[in-house]
């Protein structure tokens, strides 16, 4: 919708989908009372007049919400009470999602995300935009976005290469054999033998499970969601993820804008030959005094796949990683027992790699070029046994290198040697 | 690299003023403590009243003496390209930041600091971990790190 002086409107329907949200999320919390029989729907009158004020909060809040785009900057006005207005520079876009809900696309809606970078991190959201607005918008966003880095024109929209696609039999094995599948087959296993061994207490035990079942479902369903189906592909405006089964989720990340690379091999996945392949890129990072809850999960670029697979996509990602890795001393043993067998780096002009983790595997890869400083530490254990660690900071969100535990002398010819490479990659670029 | 090219780095350290800073803080928290230690103790007898006191009192010593060694500890050395923080006693740390990834500086005084005539500068990086903060600097040496430090970020300032 298009109004005076380029400004445009969010789609009308934006209220319905976000009240709707909110109205399945009530009626899942509901559902264990009606199913108990104890449908009281003068107790739930609140929860209904919730998604009422919702509604009419939504419809306000649309009301008042426009945005345009004006030279390198896209803005958003909004707020009634206390007025707002965003201004978010596009040479700092990171990364655009288009995210659809189910609700969205049964509307046919979607909402366009932008990744910032900066220290405030902050998400330009746009929910929801009409279907057919979006994918022109979001390459409208792109190209002003590139534009505003260098002024040679982007290649004309070629054709994306698909990279890597996610079988979903394999998909919900992995997942079942992850962290979460553990812990949700385990209260399965839990109430069930609880039901065999004394019918007696399975109904309250079911009643007072039920939640953990509804939690336990809804973090399964939530990863398969989000994993579905997902397509890595390269195209000239970035790598291209797409995946989702309920929630489609598009993503576009812009070439060079990748701070880190991390793979991941839990313990069982590992005996299959699988692996777990994520991006991170820059943006809000966990400074001290916030919460856990602040940090997103990685996008995993491939949710599950063979170390075959990862290798070849992460050579797309980051193409010089290095080959050759440098063992620990042993003496290494006696500080970080568990750690021992995997720690390792390697290094070469472009890129860092390293290998640590307890229980599961988990390699970083950093390009030198997306270095933003080194530390090198050193606690009173490791003075003691000859050792210092090397820290690489990154702006990604989470993902930092650590040449954890190597010799002194090691310690501090890597950093010689790694501080001007890291300059002469910045330079390069 | 402290070593190997320590001969040619122009380490600087923070002011000695800190030193006197830090030990205002401790006998600020230490002295009190005794005479409350002191005077609680006076109920039972008086020797256990002057034992404590002097206990409390040697506690405040031995802050001191960490205090002293910790102030000792940090020091900073501005090269071409990056600035260099190295301090702590029992972790130590060298901070290595260049100043093309500079995102902002601050220069802090608390109020202590201030009666003192002294700042705290702080360069931040896009990197969250980035640790690069050099406490009790002259008001004067302060401003003037602040000013190289955001002259040459500027002139070296590379994208994310």
């Amino acid at each position: 919708m298009k109004g005076a002086d380029g400004w445009h409107r969010l789609s009308p329907v934006s209220p319905v989908v976000r009240a709707g949200r909110a109205a399945i999320a009530i009626a899942i919390l509901i559902l264990p009372t009606v199913l108990r029989g104890g449908a009281d729907l003068a107790r739930d009158a609140p929860q209904v007049a919730v998604v009422g004020v919702l509604l009419v909060l939504g419809f306000v809040s649309w009301l008042v919400t426009r945005w345009r785009i004006e030279e390198d900057d896209l803005r958003i006005e909004t707020g009634l009470l206390r007025r707002q207005s965003l201004r978010f520079p596009l040479a700092q876009v990171q990364a655009i999602d288009v995210v659809r809900p189910g609700l969205a696309r049964l509307f046919r809606v979607a909402e366009l995300r932008l990744r910032m970078a900066g220290a405030t991190g902050a998400t330009a959201r746009l929910a929801y935009l009409p279907e057919r607005e979006v994918e022109p918008l979001r390459a409208l966003l792109l190209d002003l976005a590139h534009r505003g880095v260098s002024d040679t024109p982007p290649e004309e929209q070629g054709e994306e290469r698909v990279l890597a696609s996610v079988p979903t039999g394999r998909l919900a094995a992995s997942i079942l054999l992850s962290d979460v599948g553990f812990f949700a087959i385990a209260i399965f296993v839990g109430l069930i033998v609880t039901a065999v061994e004394a019918p007696a207490a399975a109904a309250g035990a079911f009643g007072g499970g039920a939640v953990w079942v509804v939690g336990g479902l809804t973090m399964l369903w939530r990863r398969f969601n989000q994993e579905y189906r997902l397509t890595v592909a390269e195209a000239p405006d970035g790598l291209r993820l797409r995946s989702g089964l309920v929630a489609l989720t598009a993503e576009t990340i812009r070439p060079g804008r990748v701070q880190a690379v991390r793979m991941v091999e839990p313990f069982v996945w590992r005996r299959l030959g699988w692996c777990r392949l994520e991006v991170d890129v820059a943006g809000h990072q966990r400074r001290k005094g916030e919460g856990e809850a602040q940090r997103a999960p990685l996008r995993a670029v491939l949710p599950v796949g063979s170390r075959a697979l990862a290798g070849e996509l992460l050579a797309r990602i980051v193409p010089d990683a290095p080959a050759e890795r440098l063992r620990p001393p042993r003496r290494v043993l006696a500080k970080s027992p568990l750690r021992y067998r995997f720690l390792s780096f390697g290094r070469n002009e472009r890129c860092v790699v390293t290998t640590t983790g307890r229980i599961r595997r988990v390699t970083v890869w950093v390009p030198l070029a997306k270095v933003q400083s080194f530390r090198r530490v050193q606690g009173p254990l490791q003075r003691r046994l000859g050792l210092a660690s090397l820290h690489l900071d990154t702006a990604g969100r989470s993902v930092h290198a650590n040449l954890r535990d190597r010799r002194v002398e090691e310690a501090d010819e890597a950093l010689e040697a790694l501080v001007p490479l890291a300059r002469a990659a910045r330079r390069a670029r | 690299m402290s070593e190997g090219e320590g001969g040619q780095l122009d380490w600087r350290r923070p002011s000695p003023r800190l030193l006197t800073l830090r030990r205002v803080e401790v006998a600020a928290v230490a002295v009190p403590l005794a005479v409350a230690a002191s005077v609680v103790l006076a109920f039972s007898a008086a020797w256990a009243a002057a034992a404590g006191g002097v206990a409390v009192l040697a506690l405040g010593g031995l802050a001191e003496w960490i205090a002293r060694r910790r102030v000792r500890a940090w020091r900073y050395a501005e090269r071409d390209d990056d600035l260099l923080v190295q301090r702590g006693l029992l972790f130590l740390r060298l901070s290595v930041v260049p100043y093309g990834r500079m995102q902002f500086i601050d220069v802090t005084a608390g109020p202590f600091e201030r009666s003192f005539g002294l700042a705290t500068v702080r360069m931040h990086t896009a990197a969250a971990a980035s640790d690069a903060r050099i406490p009790g600097l002259e008001r004067a040496e302060a401003a003037r790190l602040r000013d190289r430090l955001a002259e040459l970020g500027e002139a070296q300032a590379a994208g994310l």
